[in-house]
């Protein structure tokens, strides 16, 4: 049986990153639970945590995911622990998930929605309280992570991994370093060489931090001006990509990318002609985090899963293999000092306090989609 | 001899599971989606279907009218160079010698076999800025620079690739290269059928061989040439991908407004007022085909 579905770009980032960052793939082995392990086929990678109990439903789990955004050989692991099986399915926006649950839960145990998508499903009734006595190791989460406005007490989801926007740069074509939104949003320096995230409530809250307003402040005012800057910017703008900027500045098609740090941090273990930087006026964070969707056919299962995903262990080696920023404090003490003191993963708390979490706005959403529709028809 | 549709039981016993194949995943799901139509968001995931013309009469606004012309002017363009380059290839299909014919007919059917993204993220690599056309240019030009300064004149300055991606151009080409199969088959089986012996006659009498093209075989190949523009027209003014994979900043189609409109914007309702524009508009061209078609056939 097939365990996870896996794209041939997830393969060629898990590899490199594992080479950039000298992990070997397997052989890492914690205690003499190797008798785990014989049900997941791979032997010389024994379960991180101890054996976890049967929760009395079938052994199975539908994990609902992003692509490249789990470990190595997590899923072999919980299920050498657990004897589940998970299957795992990939979606690519937050959108494809919302609107494939919309209609009704197709069978998902576990989804992996952003933090204005938590609001979003909890206002929509789409996702369940989770039980905090089946998820012990919420004690492994980072204090900070864990009274946040979008789900105070976090009664609804769990931290996953947290992300921030800025500008990913090709350092010998791009001078001085871009530590504005202006080269982007502003500017025709850098004319056909620049790509934007073509999502058009991230674009429109983060011209107005460019502005010098709060990413949850902009009113339908604000859009009017932001939409003739965007207007005025189009030219000089390359593409608007589909969350995969990365690839374009790698491939070397654009010097300047709006993307996530995350993204860049994998693409830098390949091409050390790339950085990232969080612009002097702010920008807007991001958290993805483990959710039950309603009317998930597992949910103990779900429970024992996301327990083992914030694990100490099962979270290093994730983080290890996605090299996002993890809020999974006692993951990331485990890691080495090329990803602690990384700047790209681990931004300056300076620049961090100037960055915002967008609320959910119902209001804004179909304002801002418009306005963007007439940009790009512009 | 006897009618086999004399025979309702025989018949009905055939029709019967694909009739409710279509009716269950094809009529049905169609109709909620036009019921959508005239529905408005009363909730995140709540849709009211009240009956109103709101979604209908929001599409007709410049904006996305605009955004339509321009998808109907784009699949035009695509339909027409299909159309150019279609043709001589369905023709020296067609005249090919019989034990070519099937492997000709293969290589153009060929690239069915691998899936529309691989092939065109295969096109992404052709015509990127380190791409394979701009390397091979890029070789050249350095390669073959000395003979400008040889016959006298300035030495050319560093290469600069060639734009051939995120652009409408290079949509038109995705389009083009998607479709160009749509269009030759149907030519093929037109001119395949066609009655060589006119067009030696045609030959004979002393009409040049543009002269018999024109005259000859495309008027007798119309139908043929017709249902080639439609099959091709329709899926090109419905795509999605290429635009959203190979287009700039000003690439989008009507089918990129409404996936948005699915899921970024959240508004079902709207989203399928547009696509049923989008079926409409295909519905006429095909029933236009189709008088078209008896009219001919009242005539004979």
């Amino acid at each position: 049986m097939e365990q996870r579905t896996t794209t041939l770009a997830e393969l060629a980032n898990r590899r490199s990153l594992l080479k950039g960052l000298g992990v070997a793939a397997v052989g890492l082995s914690f205690g003499g639970l190797a008798a785990c392990s014989k049900e997941s086929g791979n032997s010389t990678d024994a379960a991180a945590s101890a054996k976890i109990a049967p929760t009395g439903e079938e052994p199975k789990l539908n994990f609902y995911n992003w692509d490249t955004y789990i470990g190595e050989t997590t899923l072999d692991d919980f299920k050498g622990a657990s004897g589940t099986d998970v299957n795992m399915s990939l979606f690519a926006t937050n959108d494809e998930l919302f609107a494939k649950l919309r209609a009704g839960n197709p069978g998902f145990d576990v989804i992996v929605p952003s933090n204005d998508f938590v609001e979003r499903m909890v206002t929509a009734d789409m996702i369940v309280p989770l039980d905090h006595a089946q998820i012990p190791n919420i004690k492994n989460i980072d204090p900070s992570f864990i009274d946040v406005a979008y789900d105070p007490g976090r009664k609804y989801s769990m931290p996953y991994t947290w992300l921030v926007l800025g500008i990913g740069y090709r350092k010998s074509k791009v001078k001085p370093v871009p530590d504005s939104w202006k080269p982007l949003f502003d500017s025709d320096q850098y004319k056909g060489r620049i790509s934007l995230l073509s999502e058009a409530g991230d674009l429109f809250r983060l011209y107005g931090k460019y502005l010098g307003k709060s990413v949850n402040d902009l009113t339908a005012a604000d859009i009017k001006t932001i939409e003739a800057m965007m207007i005025k910017q189009k030219p000089f703008v390359k593409a608007f990509h589909e969350d995969n900027g990365q690839d374009l500045l790698v491939k070397g098609e654009v010097d300047l990318v709006l993307e996530y740090n995350g993204d860049i941090a994998q693409k830098m273990v390949e091409d050390d002609d790339i950085d990232f930087i969080i612009p002097k006026e702010g920008s807007q964070l991001n958290s993805d985090t483990l959710c039950i969707p309603k009317g998930a056919p597992h949910p103990k299962n779900a429970h024992a899963f996301i327990n083992y995903l914030l694990d100490a262990q099962a979270g290093k080696k994730i983080t290890e293999t996605i090299l996002y920023p993890t809020p999974n404090a006692a993951a990331k003490a485990l890691m080495p000092d090329t990803y602690k003191n990384n700047p790209v993963v681990f931004p300056p708390a300076a620049l961090l306090a100037k960055c915002e979490y967008a609320k959910f706005r119902p209001d804004m959403q179909p304002l801002y989609e418009e306005a963007f529709t007439r940009v790009r028809a512009a | 001899m006897q009618d086999w549709k004399r025979q309702p039981g025989f018949f009905a016993g055939i029709a019967a599971a694909p009739v409710t194949w279509l009716i269950l995943f094809f009529i049905v799901p169609l109709g909620i989606v036009w019921a959508y139509s005239f529905g408005r968001n009363t909730g995140l995931t709540s849709i009211d279907i009240s009956g109103t013309f709101a979604n209908y009469a929001r599409a007709l606004e410049p904006l996305y009218l605009e955004i339509f012309l321009k998808s109907v002017a784009v699949a035009a363009l695509t339909t027409l160079i299909c159309l150019i380059v279609g043709f001589p290839v369905a023709m020296a299909i067609a005249f090919a010698a019989p034990r070519w014919k099937p492997w000709l007919l293969l290589l153009v059917m060929l690239p069915f076999w691998t899936n529309l993204l691989i092939r065109t993220y295969a096109l992404l690599s052709v015509l990127g800025t380190r791409g394979f056309v701009n390397q091979s240019l890029e070789w050249l030009w350095n390669h073959v620079g000395w003979l400008m300064t040889a016959i006298g004149l300035a030495e050319p300055g560093p290469f600069e690739p060639l734009p051939l991606l995120y652009n409408n151009f290079a949509v038109i080409f995705g389009l083009v290269y998607v479709h160009l199969p749509f269009m030759v088959l149907p030519l093929y089986a037109a001119l395949d059928r066609l009655d060589k012996s006119l067009i030696e006659a045609s030959l004979d009498l002393g009409a040049g061989h543009w002269k018999t093209i024109t005259r000859i075989v495309a008027p007798l190949a119309a139908p043929g040439i017709i249902s080639g523009l439609i099959i091709t027209f329709v899926p090109a003014l419905g795509s999605y991908l290429t635009p959203d994979l190979m287009g700039g900043t000003d690439s989008q189609m009507i089918a990129n407004v409404i996936e948005r409109q699915f899921k970024r914007a959240n508004d079902w309702p709207f989203g399928a007022a547009l696509s049923f524009m989008l079926m409409y508009a295909t519905f006429i061209l095909i029933a236009l085909q189709a008088l078209r078609n008896k009219k001919i056939e009242a005539r004979s």
